[in-house]
């Protein structure tokens, strides 16, 4: 039929009109019409949405496409462990590292487990004891089944294991065994430089992790520090050189058991920076484990004692050059001025007197290479009590150093109760003052670098800091000439070490017994020198703590045999690791010139 | 005999009825809706037992509940499709009525269970999301709408159909549940598109969906958080997605093995939304392809047979219903694999939920009823003669 092709009139007026004129009624007509229109629109409706029906069919397997062509690609590609993109998200450690000046590790931290037991969970709670006590023999095999069928819930049984234990630990198999991770503080040199690193100990302690503190040393100054978040990676650098230190404990421990000594001490200082290359004091610990405080004997003779920082001794004949150049920077005397080596000088009923007798006068520059007490006292009477204390106050030989060793605030020098002129006297040549071998040091520095405080540091500075002027270029000068002397040719002649010109003061005090004599038989003997003599660069301060040579016919306990040959080896080994070139000694050189 | 001697009628007593159902039905539809409750209770058994522990249930609480709601949500399925459209469409407009209603009161009497949204009734031993009722309700009620406006002299179908679209949107938009408001939106587009929408109106409406959103990102904290989540190029791994993917990417092709994926434990919503990632992960790419396959099955076998249909709201009930169904599906594992947005949706009859499961067995029961095969001319038109 040709209505399907033709679109059917609204009205069909063309078969209403005939009907009207027939008087039929149109209604049926209408209906009809009305009926094929419907069927005409359902017909280009259900066309439209068979299309539009296939249309939408396409996209969802298009859609249904993309998904599993993504989800195969997602297959396809590497899984990457879940982590937090983060800035810089390496591994930081909890404490910070401690470095020497070169870089090399003095302290770092190392991941360990500690070893928990959560008494509920163990499955067999004596066998487990029984093999805990197998793994660790130092644990109490019946205190732990003791522990593990009581009443406690939680207990530890180890801070620290190391990956054997925990291994061993692991294979016992009790589900109640627990392991905690731990940053633990591990020092990789052992016993060297223990003092300066001091320790460190678990604080708060949790399941999940543990606070680490320092207990002394450097680890307790720089303790908030080096748990310093915003610093974190950043290492601690400090001014010791790991090298000279390695060499520094070796010979002195050598020398200290030549000697017969019960401990030693070195410092050794660039002097014109202040920072300490090496600090010694031997008896030493190892401050992976530290020891506990003694609870018994004296507290000076447990190796946590630290003889360079906290001891104070009378460092003797050492003292002697602060007082000369102190006269000479006064411009009461010069190098050849004589002095009245007369004895013995009667005060009251205490006389000063000399080793030898020097005859009647000396050079002041003889009176250093000689030792003479008689002569510095007499010198330091020209000088005055109170230009003494303000001279030794400048130089920083009366207080407490600031060093960053929290030990450092016990070395607090030694004072007389009450300055007389007699004290003036003593203390001239070293007695009735105690101080650290870390002052002497101190001291020993100024003169070195030409007159200039200076303040021992451990942290490595790049630029030197010159403290304030304690005595003039010239005096100083002199002075260094004057402890050259004392090696060349006077009483540390053993402390000679070819091409490093070493200066120096040899110093032996009578020990103090404790009911306030001194003992006959019982020495400090110091050496204090500077090195290279022409263009002084370092400090070096070596005692020994009651030595005595035994290799001579009697025993010898003065510094010039004990203390001075230690430090003179001391020398002749950390010179070249300090870069120092040794030189020809001129002397020689114009022996050869004066041949030709 | 009487009826032999004068000829009476003999009453044609018809098929007997399941035998009439077992033919006329969309068998690939109802056993694909069959294999995928199968697979979603397989996927349970690896995915909720986690949430159950941290919940201190049994281990297979979710599971059991599963079974239970499936088994309810595929006898209501099985009844629903035995139906006749024209029943089909009495029940679905009172549904309609009644969930609408429900939604209206949610503000009142609803929970949010802690998840910033208010979508649930509290119902003692389950919830109850009227939104998911509310949707197959919705559709036909849009169909019938759309039909009769078709009839000359009809009522203006389209116009009312439009407003209640809208109304239900924003009601859905309120809770706020935008993914079921663009549900709404969508199913009445598609049902108005295969109704035979204009093409200019089309495009039109399609920029003011992008308007729409636009002006829904700048107002909705929560709308555009979500997009800023998936727009944002590097993708913070420890969000949902990001674990997500990489479970995708750990599965690879075969999977990593029976219960031994890992991302449910990290992802809250393992059983649930993300549901296709511990699939992908324990199974592998290949119950993946095979998941989306059975969805794809399911629409274009539907979509083939409401072709041929003759009778406009049945044809638009059937594509609306199967059109939101296979969207659905579309929306989940898009979101999965990070081509869509973070969208709470559900995987139809794979996913965790008693409303989800319910609802969507009413759904497709609407739809096997709408798609089962009937006589398409009517009796009078063949004896009339009427070319068609």
């Amino acid at each position: 039929m040709s209505d399907t092709s033709l679109r059917t009139p609204l009205r069909p007026l063309s078969r209403i009109l005939p009907a009207r004129a027939r008087g039929e009624n149109t209604d049926q007509i209408e209906k009809d019409n009305i009926r094929k229109r419907h069927e005409q629109d359902r017909e280009m409706g259900r066309a439209t949405a068979q299309s539009r029906i296939i249309l939408v069919g396409l996209i969802f397997v298009c859609l249904y496409l993309i998904i599993a062509v993504r989800v195969a690609a997602l297959s396809a590609s590497e899984a990457s462990e879940p982590r937090t993109y983060t800035a810089g998200s390496s591994i930081v450690e909890q404490r910070r590292d401690i470095v020497d000046r070169k870089g090399r590790i003095l302290a770092t931290n190392m991941n360990t487990y500690s070893l928990y037991v959560e008494v509920p969970h163990l499955v067999d709670p004596v066998g487990t004891a029984k093999a805990l006590a197998d793994v660790f023999p130092d644990l109490d095999q019946e205190r732990l089944i003791k522990d593990f069928t009581g009443k406690r819930k939680f207990l530890w049984i180890k801070k620290k294991l190391s990956p054997e234990q925990k291994q061993a630990a692991h294979d016992i198999g009790d589900p109640g065994l627990r392991f905690g991770p731990r940053e633990m503080r591990l020092y990789p040199n052992g016993k060297l430089a223990a003092h300066v690193m001091g320790g460190a100990s678990f604080g708060k302690e949790g399941v999940a992790a543990a606070e680490v503190i320092g207990v002394a040393g450097v680890e307790k100054t720089f303790d908030q520090a080096l748990r310093d978040p915003s610093l974190s990676g950043k290492p601690l650098q400090l001014s010791l050189d790991l090298s000279v230190q390695a060499a520094m404990e070796q010979v002195l421990y050598g020398g200290m058991k030549l000697m017969n000594a019960k401990g030693a001490a070195g410092v050794l200082m660039d002097v014109h920076t202040g920072e300490v290359i090496s600090i010694v004091s031997l008896p030493d610990f190892d401050p992976n484990q530290r020891p506990h405080p003694p609870v018994e004997g004296h507290p000076d003779d447990s190796p946590l004692f630290n003889r360079s920082v906290q001891g104070v001794y009378e460092l003797g004949s050492t003292f002697k050059i602060f007082a000369v150049a102190q006269a000479m920077d006064l411009g009461l005397i010069d190098p050849e001025t004589m002095i009245d080596t007369k004895g013995p000088i009667k005060w009251g009923r205490f006389r000063i007197n000399d080793f030898h007798n020097y005859g009647n006068q000396l050079t002041a520059s003889k009176v250093i290479e000689k030792s003479s007490n008689i002569g510095t006292a007499r010198i330091a009477q020209m000088i005055g009590t109170d230009r003494q204390q303000e001279f030794l106050r400048k130089l920083g030989l009366l207080d407490p150093i600031e060093f960053e060793m929290i030990e450092a605030s016990g070395g607090k020098p030694l004072l007389p109760p009450k300055w007389s002129d007699l004290s003036t006297m003593t203390i001239s040549y070293g007695h009735g003052l105690s101080t650290t071998p870390l002052h002497l040091a101190a001291g020993y520095a100024a003169i070195a670098n030409g007159g200039h405080k200076v303040t021992p540091t451990l942290i490595k500075t790049s630029t030197p800091t010159l403290g304030p002027r304690v005595m003039s270029e010239n005096t100083a000068r002199q002075s260094v000439d004057m402890l050259r002397r004392v090696v060349t040719e006077g009483t540390a002649s053993l402390g000679n070490v070819e091409g490093y010109a070493v200066a120096g003061k040899t110093g032996t005090a009578d020990k103090p017994d404790p009911r306030g004599k001194y003992y006959k038989d019982k020495v400090i003997a110091t050496f204090a020198t500077i090195f290279p003599a022409d263009e002084p660069k370092y400090a070096l301060v070596v005692t020994l703590d009651e030595p005595t040579d035994t290799t001579g016919p009697e025993p010898r306990r003065t510094a010039g045999w004990t203390a001075v040959p230690v430090a003179a080896e001391v020398i002749s080994r950390v010179a070249p690791l300090l870069g120092l070139r040794p030189r020809i000694e001129s002397q020689e050189s114009a022996a050869i010139s004066q041949s030709e | 005999m009487t009826e032999m001697v004068y000829g009476s009628i003999s009453v044609e007593r018809g098929e007997p009825i399941l035998p009439k159902w077992w033919r006329t039905i969309d068998k690939v539809t109802m056993f694909s809706i069959i294999l995928l409750f199968c697979i979603g209770l397989l996927l349970g058994f690896a995915a909720s037992p986690p949430l159950a522990e941290k919940n201190g249930l049994a281990p297979f609480h979710y599971v059991e509940r599963q079974v239970l709601f499936g088994g309810m949500a595929i006898f209501t399925m099985i009844i629903m499709s035995m139906m006749s459209p024209k029943l089909v469409r009495r029940l679905a407009v009172i549904g309609f009525v009644i969930s609408f209603i429900g939604l209206v009161l949610l503000p009142y009497f609803g929970t949010d269970f802690g998840k910033g949204a208010v979508r649930w009734y509290r119902l003692g031993f389950a919830s109850l999301q009227p939104s998911e009722f509310l949707k197959p309700g919705f559709i036909v009620v849009t169909a019938w709408l759309m039909a009769a406006a078709q009839e000359i002299n009809g009522p203006p179908g389209r116009m009312w159909s439009f407003f209640l679209a809208v109304t239900v949107a924003i009601f859905l938009a309120l809770q706020p549940d935008f993914g079921q408001a663009c549900l709404i939106i969508f199913g009445w587009g598609v049902v108005y598109f295969v109704a035979g929408a204009p093409l200019p109106l089309l495009v039109g409406m399609a920029t003011m969906v992008v308007g729409g959103g636009t002006i829904a990102y700048q107002w909705s904290e929560h709308f555009a958080r979500r997009i800023d989540g998936f727009l944002s190029p590097e993708i913070d791994p420890r969000t949902q997605l990001g674990y997500a993917t990489n479970a995708i990417q750990e599965g690879g092709f075969f999977g990593v093995g029976v219960g031994e994926g890992q991302v449910k434990w990290s992802l809250p919503d393992a059983h649930t939304d993300f549901i296709i990632a511990v699939a992908a992960e324990e199974y592998g790419f290949v119950l993946v392809s095979a998941i989306i396959a059975i969805y794809a099955a399911i629409v274009l076998s539907s979509f083939i047979r409401l072709m041929r249909e003759r009778d406009p709201f049945i044809r638009l009930a059937g594509t609306g219903l199967v059109s939101m169904f296979g969207v659905q599906a579309v929306i989940n594992m898009g979101v999965a694999v990070r081509l869509l947005p973070a969208k709470g949706m559900t995987l139809p009859f794979v996913s965790y939920g008693g409303s989800s499961l319910i609802a969507g067995g009413i759904a497709i029961g609407m739809l096997l009823a709408f798609t089962r095969v009937r006589p398409q001319r009517d009796i009078s038109d063949i004896l009339s003669g009427r070319k068609i």
